[in-house]
């Protein structure tokens, strides 16, 4: 009898710490590993560019606002994209769906900064950023349940259309004439940032903005996370993601739940632009995304749609990005080295998911 | 005495876990003839040619091939000893041809796909067996007896001398059962030695030389067809009448409950699965709905629970205990549950459809709880009870109702949680089918004990099973249906299973419309 | 009426630009076709056309700018050219190697298997290529001049002659003024169709992308398959990386992330060639004609370009609604595209 060299087969489910465990271990050899990328590369110590990096991110009180923040604004993308992934939907244009509230949030800034009170302008800013960001989804979702065209493919195009849509709205709107970009937007008034306005004579801490993304967005995640677990509509969510038939059978009308679902996860990823304009960079440009809207795809499958673990992949990941930012400036490397240490983590979570799944026996051995 | 065996099986045994799928059988297939294995569903005609075909790999036993003992552990080893298996479910590319499929995946052809030598070949075999095949023609663009011949095709094309062929008239019209019969007689005068798997007499004794009958996993024995009826045949099929003790209380109390005029519904590709069907399910009876596997039982309970598409000219009508009538015809399953209509369902395929695999045992209560309330949010509290009350009821085997995936529970303790779930909706009609397939006698009669108790509050109850025994000693009445249409409702009281399974397999020509 | 007119006669220009430009994401989507065709949607073109870009320049910078400066001698421009492809492919190959072993192997998500090979490809893409530029002295100051000019090589002459015959229609220019991988583009585009409709390899393949379950029922080995054809097919697109960097921007390295979008325009290629190797040819370069084609329009202002650019993507995505709609079967993608496979599941 010719046993194969590997055999494999489907775990019958592993209990939670094992899980952890595993993935904790995976993320301990991408760690080696970078090391060794590293030292391979630049020949430094190790050692030394990691307790750099953790510097860079949380050295200083600012450094630490500045990470949490920008975990925030990828959390809030995973968030939007939680409910389509969770139906099995492959919602890969959430970059356009950020950009397109990010416009949207744009334009009120700066068309009716000063012409309305602060409070309805905050109001159309965030309606119009959902509705945008939620229209933006609602097409593919729409083509997905009335024709069954591939989502993958469709969200993706939408991404560059996005794109486009932005570079047209800045050579609109750019400030100076000229300079091809959009400028900060309101830099004296401050008009439609958030921060300034939900917090306007009371200076706590280094930028409002950057404690109202928090809280925001922690609200956002908790809320995102009941909508799936205890609504109807969650309920609904899960069921059409494991099989239409059953959905179908229990009365569910799934091409309703396709196409509610993605405005939704359009909605939210739309808010997470105006999350960006309005409270982080206060500008518009095709940079407002920059790649997020694909990292937050990352973290949402990571996570498992699950919005509080999210936070924590958002940090890891954040945490990698300043490190680099600050091991570029500390040793004369370029920042694009976080990219390199980020991808070889994520390749490595994602394989350590297949041990978590599947039983791997070699030749000779008994299953245990 | 010297005839040549193409293959002996000796003693094979295979286990499914409870289930003895084939108890110790041995039979041989003769060189030249055409042998029908026959038996009902479940009778493990399938599973034992998996064994030859090399899905399977028996637990005892031995396979000889032409004299020789072989080990067949894959679809690759079963070929190499040149036996083709044709399955029920054709593996095919859709967008290849025929020539594309024949040749798919032969070894030590390698380079250029050459398509005129492809297609003599193919011609030569059509010509030589009397096919009728296009090489050329896309197999998305094919009826389903189309790819039958490819299928056929391309295990003669890759040299099978042993032909195995499961269930493959099922799916054809008369015209192309003939032609296939025909195919298959010029295959053996070719020298070619086939088994084909069958529950149609009139079938078995126009192709055959010899049938083999199985019966609940055991060899029952063999005739030549010669010498074989249907009547005798039935006899051997169905077996004796075994007295299962199911319990029969009479409701006094029957009213119509579910109408169904002229229903005919059609598959994806236009085939009509269901034709011209009525008969009416009256509340404090159960009906059982008898017939072989495939012969519309599936889609008569989905259309009645708004899962299909029905043709113009259906019916379906509901009448409440209250004497209120709605017509069903054209709702969805929510427009069904918004009318107020109290349907239950237990559809066959439990985690394609009824059930959710990797969910608990209370999140797949909620599938029919999870509307109640007025708010957005799912009520916990009310599943959370009918979880634990059916697990404790029905005596569910489960580590815990709000953790374990229902998947990692036994086929018998998820069938218990169906089956608690859509009785607990008090539902007017409660729709089973196949409700006891692979599971062991004492949940069975859980089962039946709570059918009967739900006939006896009032619900009609449809039965759709596949054990005539069963059905004969549950149900007041049997629907029996055959290739789609009603081929006779009768009394399950005064009917014998040799009746039952004659009626199966032929439809009644004379009557176009009973009562 | 005038500007109709402009525009026509300024066409063969156009066409010319399109074509360069259409021949990057040629590469790209060819070799995404064939990592499709095995049922594998790798997300990661993008990054791979980086690793392939940016290993053929640090190749033939460590030869031409560092070995033969150093040894003072003039470079080999054919061997300048060898040593450029074969860093190339080995590179992008090695990274379609990644994504294979983890969505293949350890059947890990296509999508985020894949996007995370853009993140890894653009990291080390646009890292190595400031490390370059460092080297070389200062941003954008890379420059494999010897290779670069090879790769763009033509017979002027030719050229000359062709376009003084054809006065304003300029076949000389149209035809043949571009480096040798232009053509080769070509040749991979019809060796490619010819490989998947014509040999049995290729009907293999296709059945593995169509139907994993009945190739592998077929005696197929589905997984040698699908290593082989992301593999490959992730060479391939690599070429599209190098063409950018050796004809495009002429032998330097920027990183304002053009490549990036390249990359997904060659994702979006393949949507529109419907997994046809062919139609890719012309898709291409009505992609580059599309993108250019605002700077031939005159009196357009610079919002309505953006809005130009926007075309390829627009046109993808009606392909795709219209496949969809007309449901034929060749055009749909292969029927396991995104699926994993796992036997014993069956």
């Amino acid at each position: 009898m010719n046993e194969p060299l590997i055999r494999i087969s489907k775990r019958d489910g592993i209990s939670k710490p094992k899980a952890w465990g595993i993935r904790g271990l995976a993320l301990l050899f991408s760690l080696i590993l970078s090391a060794v990328v590293i030292f391979a590369i630049v020949k430094l110590n190790p050692l030394k560019v990691y307790v750099s990096m953790a510097l860079g991110a949380f050295g200083t009180g600012k450094r630490i606002w500045i990470t949490l923040r920008d975990t925030m604004i990828l959390t809030c993308i995973a968030v939007g994209l939680a409910p389509a992934f969770k139906m099995r939907f492959w919602n890969i244009g959430a970059e356009g769906q950020m950009l397109v509230g990010g416009i949207a949030t744009a334009f009120f800034m700066i068309k009716f900064a000063g012409k309305m009170p602060a409070f309805l302008l905050f109001l159309c800013m965030i309606v119009t950023a959902l509705l945008f960001g939620g229209i933006w989804g609602l097409i593919p979702g729409f083509f997905k349940a009335k024709w069954n065209a591939n989502e993958t493919l469709f969200t993706l195009m939408m991404n560059y259309i996005a794109i486009q849509l932005t570079s047209f709205c800045v050579s609109k709107w750019e400030n100076p004439i000229g300079s091809n970009t959009v400028g900060i937007i309101n830099p004296s008034t401050k008009i439609g940032w958030i921060g300034d306005f939900l917090n306007s004579d009371n200076p706590v801490h280094y930028n409002n903005d950057f404690l109202w993304t928090i809280l925001i967005v922690v609200l956002l995640a908790a809320l995102m996370y009941c909508y799936l677990r205890y609504t109807k509509h969650g309920y609904e969510i899960s069921v059409v993601g494991d099989s239409e038939n059953t959905a179908r059978y229990a009365g569910i009308r799934v091409n309703r739940v396709y196409i509610r679902t993605m405005a939704l996860s359009g909605a939210l990823c739309g808010f997470a632009g105006f999350l960006a304009v309005s409270a982080v960079s206060h500008t518009i440009s095709t940079s407002t995304a920059n790649g997020r809207g694909f990292t937050a795809i990352i973290v949402a499958w990571l996570a498992k749609m699950n919005p509080f673990v999210m936070i924590l992949i958002s940090v890891l990941l954040t945490f990698l990005d300043k490190g680099a930012i600050q091991i570029a400036s500390d040793f004369g490397l370029n920042e694009y080295a976080s990219e390199i240490i980020s991808g070889i983590v994520l390749f490595f979570i994602l394989g350590s998911e297949f041990f978590i799944n599947y039983k791997v026996k070699l030749r000779g051995h008994k299953e245990g | 005495m010297d005839i040549e065996n193409a293959i002996e099986l000796r003693n094979i045994t295979k286990r499914f876990g409870p289930v003895v799928a084939n108890d110790n059988i041995s039979l041989q297939l003769h060189k030249g003839e055409i042998l029908s294995l026959l038996g009902e569903n479940g009778s493990g005609k399938t599973t034992l040619m998996n064994m030859l075909g090399g899905i399977y790999f028996p637990d005892e036993g031995s396979i000889l091939v032409n004299g020789e003992p072989v080990s067949i552990k894959s679809p690759k080893d079963s070929f190499h000893y040149g036996i083709g298996m044709i399955h029920q479910h054709f593996k095919l590319v859709d967008v290849f041809t025929a020539a594309e499929n024949i040749v798919l995946g032969l070894e030590g052809e390698k380079g250029k796909l050459d398509k005129a030598s492809i297609r003599k070949a193919v011609r030569e075999i059509a010509d030589r067996y009397g096919f009728e095949i296009d090489p050329d023609q896309k197999v998305y663009e094919m009826s389903v007896s189309q790819k039958q011949t490819v299928e056929i095709v391309k295990v003669l094309y890759r040299g099978a001398n042993i032909l195995i062929l499961d269930e493959p008239t099922a799916v054809l019209t008369p015209q192309e059962t003939d032609k296939l019969f025909a195919v298959m007689r010029n295959m053996k005068k070719d020298g070619k030695a086939i088994i084909i798997i069958t529950h149609k007499l009139h079938e078995v004794l126009a192709v055959s030389d010899r049938v083999a009958v199985l019966r609940k996993g055991q060899y029952i024995g063999d005739v030549p067809t010669a010498e074989a009826t249907q009547q005798s045949l039935t006899d051997m099929m169905v077996g004796r009448s075994v007295s299962l003790n199911i319990d029969r209380p009479v409701n006094p109390e029957q009213n119509d409950r579910i109408v169904v005029n002229h229903l005919t519904v059609k598959n994806k590709e236009g085939v009509k699965m269901l034709d011209d069907v009525s008969f009416t399910a009256r509340s404090g009876e159960i009906l059982g709905v008898a017939g072989i596997a495939g012969s519309g039982q599936r889609e008569l309970l989905e259309a009645i629970a708004g899962m299909q598409r029905l043709e113009p000219g259906s019916e379906i009508r509901y009448i409440s205990p209250e004497g209120e009538q709605t017509v069903l015809n054209g709702m969805d399953p929510l427009d069904i549950i918004h009318k107020g209509v109290l349907l239950s369902f237990v559809p066959e395929d439990r985690f394609g459809m009824g059930l959710v695999g990797s969910m608990s045992i209370v999140e797949n209560i909620k599938l029919r709880t999870y509307r109640r309330g007025k708010g957005p949010l799912t009520d916990r509290k009310y599943p959370t009870d009918l979880a634990n009350r059916i697990v404790s009821d029905l005596e569910v085997v489960t580590p815990d109702v709000n953790r374990t995936p229902l998947r990692r529970l036994s086929g018998g303790n998820v069938q218990k949680v169906l089956v608690g779930r859509e009785i607990s909706c008090n539902p007017s009609v409660l729709m089973t089918a196949y409700a006891v397939r692979g599971l062991d006698i004492n949940t069975s009669y859980t089962i039946y004990n709570l059918l009967t108790d739900q006939k006896m509050k009032g619900v009609s109850v449809i039965y759709v099973g596949e054990d005539l025994d069963v059905l004969l000693e549950l149900c007041d009445r049997i629907l029996v249906l055959c290739g789609g249409q009603v081929s006779s409702i009768v009394d399950a009281r005064n009917t014998t299973k040799e009746e039952i399974g004659l009626m199966m397999t032929q439809v009644r020509r004379e009557g176009a419309d009973h009562e | 009426m005038s500007g109709i007119l402009s525009f026509l006669s300024s066409f063969p220009t156009l066409l010319h630009s399109a074509i360069i430009f259409g021949t990057v994401i040629m590469f790209g989507s060819l070799g995404e076709i064939l990592t499709e065709k095995s049922g594998h949607l790798n997300l990661g073109v993008p990054g791979i056309m980086y690793l392939g870009g940016i290993a053929g320049l640090a190749g033939t910078f460590m030869y031409e700018n560092v070995y033969c400066a150093n040894a003072g001698i003039t470079p080999n421009a054919v061997l300048c050219v060898i040593i450029c492809l074969v860093c190339t492919f080995l590179a992008a190959a090695l990274g379609g190697l990644i994504y294979a072993f983890l969505t293949i192997s350890l059947r890990t998500n296509q999508n985020v298997t894949g996007l995370t090979l853009t993140i890894f490809g653009s990291g080390v893409g646009n890292f190595f290529g400031g490390s370059l530029n460092k080297l070389a002295g200062g941003v954008g100051q890379v420059n494999v001049k010897v290779t670069s000019e090879t790769f763009r090589a033509y017979s002027s002459g030719l050229v000359t002659k062709l376009d003084a015959l054809t006065g304003k229609v300029q076949l000389g220019t149209l035809l043949f003024s571009y480096g040798f991988l232009t053509y080769v583009a070509i040749v991979f585009a019809i060796l490619l169709w010819y490989f998947l409709t014509k040999t049995r390899t290729g009907l293999c393949l296709r059945a593995v992308g169509e139907n994993t379950a009945t190739a592998d029922a077929a005696g197929i080995n589905v997984t040698k398959y699908k290593y082989l054809a992301t593999c490959v097919g992730a060479g391939i697109s690599g070429l599209g990386g190098t063409y950018y960097v050796m004809n495009y921007i002429r032998g330097t390295w920027e990183n304002q992330g053009t490549i990036e979008a390249l990359g997904w325009l060659a994702v979006a290629l393949v949507i529109f060639a419907t997994w046809k190797p062919i139609r890719s040819i012309w898709g291409a370069y009505l992609f580059g004609v599309l993108y250019w084609a605002y700077n031939y329009i005159p009196g357009l202002q610079r919002s309505s370009i953006e809005l130009f650019k926007m075309l390829p993507y627009v046109v993808t995505l009606l392909i795709l609604i219209i496949v969809s709609l007309r449901r034929k079967p060749e055009d749909q993608p292969p029927a396991s595209l995104g699926l994993a496979y796992f036997r014993e599941e069956r």
